[in-house]
């Protein structure tokens, strides 16, 4: 009876993971067949001429840039907000006392909102406020966005950084600030896994950006104007009548697929190499 | 006679006192306890602790599990300051300064203290950067000077040669006996004046152990030492003054002969009997 048990388990285990993988590989061979014969240099070196809507010239370089400095400012905003936050209710304050546990709830809550809601309450922070859609405003939208994702990420390999960790440095005399750095090198693989969800979840968010950050054919080169992103550029040409038109989605989305995998294996080459050096 | 107008109660009171232990050129002490008490969570865990540890020696501090041995080494270096529930009267004076007293910086305190945990705590860093943390964080800053400091330092704890070749790569990587010497030669390079142990060999094989035990030997040429032992056998193999503590109080203090050959309180006999422990 164990026995069988076990095997049904064990069979549904496979199969899980069977069906999983098999549903990945068939969404890597639709976007790269299709989108393989659309990926032309021209993709990645330029912007589109004749609309988003309807263009068959030109590429997404708009998108590519829009999306790259839309993550990179939206991570640098949140990593300097989730860290200090993580840093504090796990070593300044108790990790189990109440204020701690109160902001882990209130991160948790953030953390299941939809990322429609965050474009929403960006577009009506930015309404409020007099700003149109732009970088800037799709920047701050994203941070809402990820920064639960980092805290939490953050927070649940604190947890496992040992007291005696902590008291090395002290006992050596380290004041609170230098004890935090040693801890933070600790949790640097953590870190570095928090960007990575973060980006990987940033970057590929359309909602977030419909309305907070615009879209444009052009490069924004200040962060008061309004930026293309990769996902409302497979998001518009998709919904083009045009099937060559379609086919250009597939081939941002193939664009997607690599920079985030790019990034991936760059962060931990990265924190890997940085876990070694000195202070 | 000075002991003749005044006559110290017992040995700790007599440490106590400098003056007399100058004069009387007994065993000097830079550590000495007095009237410790510490309540975790109002739990009275040490009772009146006083006692004076000599320098240039290693005391032992033995006593079942759980009797507050390692409350009272951390009491030493002032790591129960972030725990809120932790409450500690009396003194600690180091130095003729009173570590729990007013204005008393912490860092300064901790620095004249090495201390080695049960298990070996590499920090996140290179060899090199292990034993050169201290000396950076007191602002040594030069490549050269911070190199003597950390090859001196690996030499006395008889790591040198084994990873001379590679202090670039992470501590880590180090065996777990490794890690203890590192441990101890990162604690000596911040120049401490006593050496605290709690239980540091017990994570380690027995040739670790013998090792880190023959460097306390070493060691305590220069440094006072003070060590919780885990098993009464490295105290008789190492200390030369025995601490015995039982349910948070010091039952009985004395040199090694003392206390493990003429024990003069009835649960200090009985627990070197082995009737508990
Ligand atoms: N953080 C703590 N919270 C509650 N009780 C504690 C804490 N630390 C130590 N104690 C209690 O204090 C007593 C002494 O502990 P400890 O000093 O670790 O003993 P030893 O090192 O001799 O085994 C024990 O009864 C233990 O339960
Ligand atoms: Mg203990």
């Amino acid at each position: 009876m164990r026995k069988l048990e076990e095997k049904i388990f064990k069979g549904l285990m496979i199969g899980a993971s069977a069906i999983i993988i098999s549903i990945l590989l068939y969404i890597l061979y639709i976007i790269i067949r299709k989108g393989i014969p659309s990926l032309t240099l021209d993709m990645i070196t330029k912007v589109p001429s004749g609309g988003y809507y309807l263009g068959k010239e030109g590429g997404i370089l708009n998108a590519i840039v829009g999306s790259l400095l839309l993550i990179t400012g939206a991570v640098l905003i949140s990593i300097s907000i989730s860290l200090p936050v993580a840093l504090y209710i796990n070593f300044i304050l108790h990790k189990n006392s109440r204020f701690s546990n109160i902001v882990r709830l209130s991160f948790d809550i953030l953390y299941g909102i939809p990322s429609i809601v965050y474009g929403a309450f960006g577009f009506m922070l930015m309404v409020f406020l007099g700003l149109q859609a732009s970088l800037l405003g799709g920047i701050i939208a994203v941070s809402f966005l990820i920064i639960p994702i980092m805290v939490r990420s953050i927070d649940e390999v604190a947890a496992y950084i040992p007291r005696d960790l902590i008291e090395a440095p002290q006992s050596l005399g380290a004041t609170r600030y230098e004890t935090l750095k040693v801890i933070v090198r600790q949790l640097m693989p953590g870190i570095t896994t928090a960007v990575l969800l973060a980006v990987g979840r940033g970057i590929g968010d359309a909602a977030t950006v419909l309305f907070t950050a615009g879209y444009t054919d052009s490069i924004p080169v200040s962060p008061g104007q309004p930026a293309a992103t990769l996902p409302l550029a497979i998001f518009f040409q998709l919904g083009s009548p045009l099937e060559e038109v379609q086919n250009r989605a597939y081939a941002a989305a193939l664009i997607l697929t690599a920079i985030i995998l790019l990034l991936s294996f760059s962060a931990r080459y990265f924190s890997a190499k940085l876990s070694k050096s000195k202070i | 006679m000075i002991g003749a107008k005044h006559p110290p109660k017992n040995a700790m009171e007599y440490l106590m006192d400098s003056k007399e232990t100058e004069k009387s050129n007994a065993v000097k002490t830079n550590l000495s306890v007095k009237d410790l008490n510490v309540y975790i969570q109002d739990k009275h865990i040490l009772k009146n602790i006083t006692l004076a540890i000599p320098e240039k020696s290693i005391t032992c501090i033995i006593g079942p599990s759980g009797c507050g041995k390692t409350t009272l080494l951390r009491s030493f270096n002032r790591l129960h300051d972030d725990a809120a529930d932790v409450r500690v009267t009396g003194n600690v004076v180091i130095d003729g300064e009173d570590i729990y007293g007013k204005g008393v910086e912490v860092t300064h305190i901790r620095k004249k203290m090495g201390l080695l945990a049960q298990r070996p705590t590499v920090l996140p860093m290179s060899i090199f950067e292990n034993v050169a943390y201290g000396p950076r964080i007191y602002g040594v800053k030069k490549r050269r000077q911070l190199y003597e400091i950390v090859k001196n330092q690996l030499v006395s704890v008889g790591l040198w040669n084994e990873v001379n070749d590679r202090l670039k790569t992470p501590a880590i990587r180090l065996s777990i006996g490794q890690q203890q010497r590192l441990c101890l030669a990162r604690g000596l390079a911040v120049e401490p004046e006593i050496i605290l142990g709690d239980e540091a060999t017990s994570a380690l094989d027995p040739i670790s152990t013998a090792k880190i035990e023959e460097l306390f030997l070493q060691l305590k040429e220069k440094y006072g030492i003070v060590l919780v032992t885990h098993t009464l056998r490295q105290a008789k193999r190492i200390a030369d003054y025995i601490a015995f503590m039982y349910l948070g109080e010091l039952i009985e203090f004395g040199t090694a002969d003392a206390i493990l050959n003429h024990p003069q309180k009835q649960l200090t006999k009985d627990y070197l009997s082995g009737s508990f422990s």
